[in-house]
């Protein structure tokens, strides 16, 4: 018998292996594995875990159906609430959200959640089960601008509920962030993300690419001309950011968010794509959440020695703890308390090495964190030929600055009400990264959840 | 998909093809871009809009293969089709939108080199049609490669044509058409566009520069969104960061780091011509390339 307080182990590459290669790091749960972790859960009457998901997914509802090898209905209580369970069960902050929540967490490991979930969804995959659609459809047009997690979840909500609903994105593929910014390794293109978009239209969403809300069209013309009633934006984050510090615009320095596009939507690290990538002999990855982890994970798999460069201590880095420790099982060299002050070049204009400081913690600042104090005469050069920005975007002024009536806060980030993701522009409702900057994918499904919520209420007392 | 309906050669091997796309014909103005991409494994590649008709739907473009990418575009025919093109990206340029009261007292030239008459011909047809006539000055190595002249000639004030080998029109590069005009002709010009390849760009505004004649460049760097998202696009004008996807793509080219501008250029050069080598020689590349780990 098995230890209660202890998770059932996932299967992973192991990481010398998947170091040099995009396949996927987790390799997930099998019926017997899922089924006795299942039968970890305690079915508490009053669910902590639940109030601690963004969607509210009855969680232990569906994981009794797993404990029972009930799969397929396990994947109909998860769809009540979910649009994208094989991406969430991939890349949600399960322990600070369902997990961090669990009773079992208490004693011992907390059920893996995030792991039965990614194999119901899984399992509905691989077995053909599709979310049901609209029985009848009601002939309200909604726009949605933007088909990651937010659109996606938006628009899945309105198909259900019979709406006549078309996503509008700016990319040649549809999926946002999911198929731009998270690499390959963490989440499958082909075998999941295109699957799940495929369910979404599935129940009936219409999905149109290569437009930009605010270039191609604007939001009024889709009101005024083309007959949509309501208008959902989750366009996402915006304009990556840069430190100002000298030799920024050196070649050989790249933001995360091109270096991630380039690898994940344009496919560099295949040899039957086009796309060229800056490979890299020693890179240095500046920052230290998520999307940091990422690309370092991405240019150690294309042969570079990477380092992450974070001005605080490990404490706080804002990666999630999984990412920070599969990172470090691959090999990526974590230079903390460490903080960029130059990047130097040759005289070709490209990069020739980093001058950094070493940090100190201070007192706490506004963030509650303790502010990294420069340690005088700390000064030294780190040996890279390729940096990359990995310190957050500010949101894309094309739509705000394209739609008369939407206001937007000082941070550029258009407003929105929490519970309703309505606007100031009457039947414009919005959600996501566009309104809380960056944020998670959960996060942004559940403000998609919301305003669909929202619209729906709208439309059917107009 | 977006039908290629017209595909064919304006000059040596510059090509021009008319691609159906309603929305950016819809929306968009002189100085905006488009990004085209042929197939799943292309490439996203900025091209100007050369021309667009409103009520047909269409996009002309002009290009020069100079990649992989652009390569095969020159390989589609009439009836083909480009996986993805999207736009219109960037802003209009100013001359479309400020108010044309003051447009019109303006004494305006546009300079155009090679493939960058394409994107001047727009403006100039656009300000023709608005009562705006300009000076139009156009480079081209030589005679064979002079492109527009038929089209430009119907909408521009006056049009020198100038040849770096003297094969036609006036003879040299377009800085000393420049020059002739102004301080030979009795010319005088309070604004100049000028479109080309970076290096004439640099030297176009030195020129204007020394002349006094305030100057716009329209910056065509590597990007790959073209909507903000990826930063590729940086450069520097002034002491500040700009985005050309977003901000630009035209800027004042006296405030221009053109030595910047023109070494970032060339980042994914070796890059693109190991895509070349494979693409022209296929898996006999292998040793040759140094990008494959030699003679697997």
């Amino acid at each position: 018998m098995a230890d209660v307080l202890k998770k059932v182990p996932v299967r992973e590459q192991d990481p010398q292996v998947r170091a040099t290669n995009f396949d996927e790091v987790c390799l997930g749960y099998n019926k017997e594995e899922a089924m006795e972790e299942a039968s970890r859960c305690l079915n508490c009457k009053k669910a902590k875990c639940v109030e601690g998901c963004p969607v509210s997914i009855n969680i232990p509802g569906f994981i009794h159906q797993v404990k029972e090898g009930n799969f397929e209905e396990a994947y109909k209580v998860i769809s009540e609430s979910s649009a994208l369970p094989a991406i969430c069960g991939r890349v949600c902050p399960q322990e600070s959200q369902c997990e961090g929540k669990c009773i079992r967490g208490i004693k011992g490991e907390a059920v893996s959640i995030g792991k039965l979930e990614r194999f119901t969804a899984d399992w509905a995959r691989e077995n053909g089960i599709k979310p049901t659609p609209a029985a009848e459809k009601n002939g309200k047009k909604v726009a949605v601008i933007g088909s990651g997690p937010s659109g996606l979840t938006c628009a899945g909500d309105l198909a259900k509920l019979g709406y006549d609903v078309t996503i509008f994105e700016a990319l040649h593929e549809a999926g946002g962030v999911l198929v731009y910014g998270i690499p390959e390794f963490r989440l499958p293109k082909l075998d999941v993300v295109a699957k799940e978009v495929e369910n979404v239209k599935s129940l009936g969403v219409k999905i149109e690419t290569n437009v930009i809300i605010g270039r191609s069209i604007t939001i009024d013309e889709l009101m005024d001309e083309e007959g949509f009633e309501a208008v959902f934006i989750g366009s996402g984050a915006g304009l990556p950011m840069f430190m100002g510090i000298p030799g920024e615009t050196a070649k050989g320095v790249f933001s995360a968010n091109e270096y991630l596009t380039r690898n994940n939507l344009m496919k560099a690290f295949r040899e039957d794509y086009d796309t060229p990538i800056v490979k890299g002999k020693k890179v240095a990855v500046v920052g230290g959440g998520n999307v940091a982890m990422d690309a370092a994970r991405t240019a150690l798999r294309l042969g570079a020695e990477v380092h992450i460069v974070y001005r605080r201590s490990e404490a706080e880095l804002p990666a999630r703890a999984e990412e920070v420790h599969h990172a470090k099982e691959e090999g990526v060299i974590f230079d903390l308390l460490t903080n960029p002050t130059e990047i130097l070049v040759n005289e070709d204009d490209a990069v020739a090495g980093m001058k950094c400081v070493r940090m100190e913690l201070g007192e706490p600042d506004a963030s509650g964190r303790r502010r990294p104090v420069v340690i005088p005469g700390s000064e030294f050069v780190l040996d890279v030929d390729t940096v990359i920005m990995s310190l957050g975007t500010s949101p894309n002024p094309l739509i705000s600055s394209t739609t008369i009536g939407l206001d937007t806060n000082k941070r550029k980030c258009i407003i929105a009400d929490e519970e309703t993701g309505k606007t100031s522009k009457d039947g414009v409702y919005a959600g996501g990264d566009a309104v809380t900057g960056a944020a998670t994918v959960i996060l942004a499904m559940g403000a998609g959840k919301a305003a669909a919520k929202g619209i729906h209420e709208f439309l059917s007392n107009k | 998909m977006y039908k290629i309906l017209e595909a064919g050669k304006l000059a040596g091997n510059i090509y021009k093809m008319v691609v159906e796309a309603p929305r950016v014909a819809k929306h968009c103005l002189p100085g905006q871009f488009v990004i085209v991409k042929k197939d799943e494994v292309g490439e996203r590649i900025p091209l100007t809009i050369c021309d667009y008709d409103r009520e047909a739907g269409t996009i002309t473009i002009v290009f020069q293969p100079i990649g992989a990418s652009t390569e095969k575009f020159a390989t589609l025919q009439t009836g083909d089709f480009f996986r993805d093109f999207v736009g219109p990206l960037g802003q209009p340029s100013d001359l479309c939108t400020e108010p044309l009261e003051e447009v019109k007292k303006k004494k305006i030239l546009f300079v155009a080199g090679g493939v960058g008459t394409a994107p001047v011909y727009p403006q100039v047809k656009w300000l023709h049609e608005h009562g705006v006539d300009v000076d139009v000055i156009v480079g081209a190595k030589t005679k064979d490669l002079v492109i527009l002249e038929k089209e430009l000639q119907e909408v521009a004030g006056n049009l020198y044509i100038t040849t770096d080998d003297g094969s036609y029109g006036r003879s040299g590069m377009v800085t000393k058409v420049i020059e002739d005009l102004v301080t030979k002709e009795g010319k005088t010009y309070d604004h100049c566009v000028s479109i080309g390849p970076m290096i004439m760009m640099k030297f176009c505004c030195l020129t204007t520069q020394k002349l006094n004649i305030p100057t716009v460049v329209s910056m065509n760097p590597i990007m790959v969104d073209g909507t903000g998202m990826c930063g590729a696009c940086r450069v520097m004008v002034g002491d500040e960061v700009k985005f050309a996807c977003v901000d630009g793509p035209e800027f004042d080219g006296h405030k221009i780091d053109f030595n910047a501008a023109m070494k970032r250029q060339a980042l994914y050069k070796t890059e693109e011509g190991r895509a070349l080598l494979k693409l022209h020689e296929g898996e006999t590349h292998h040793g040759g390339c140094g990008n494959c780990g030699g003679d697997k």
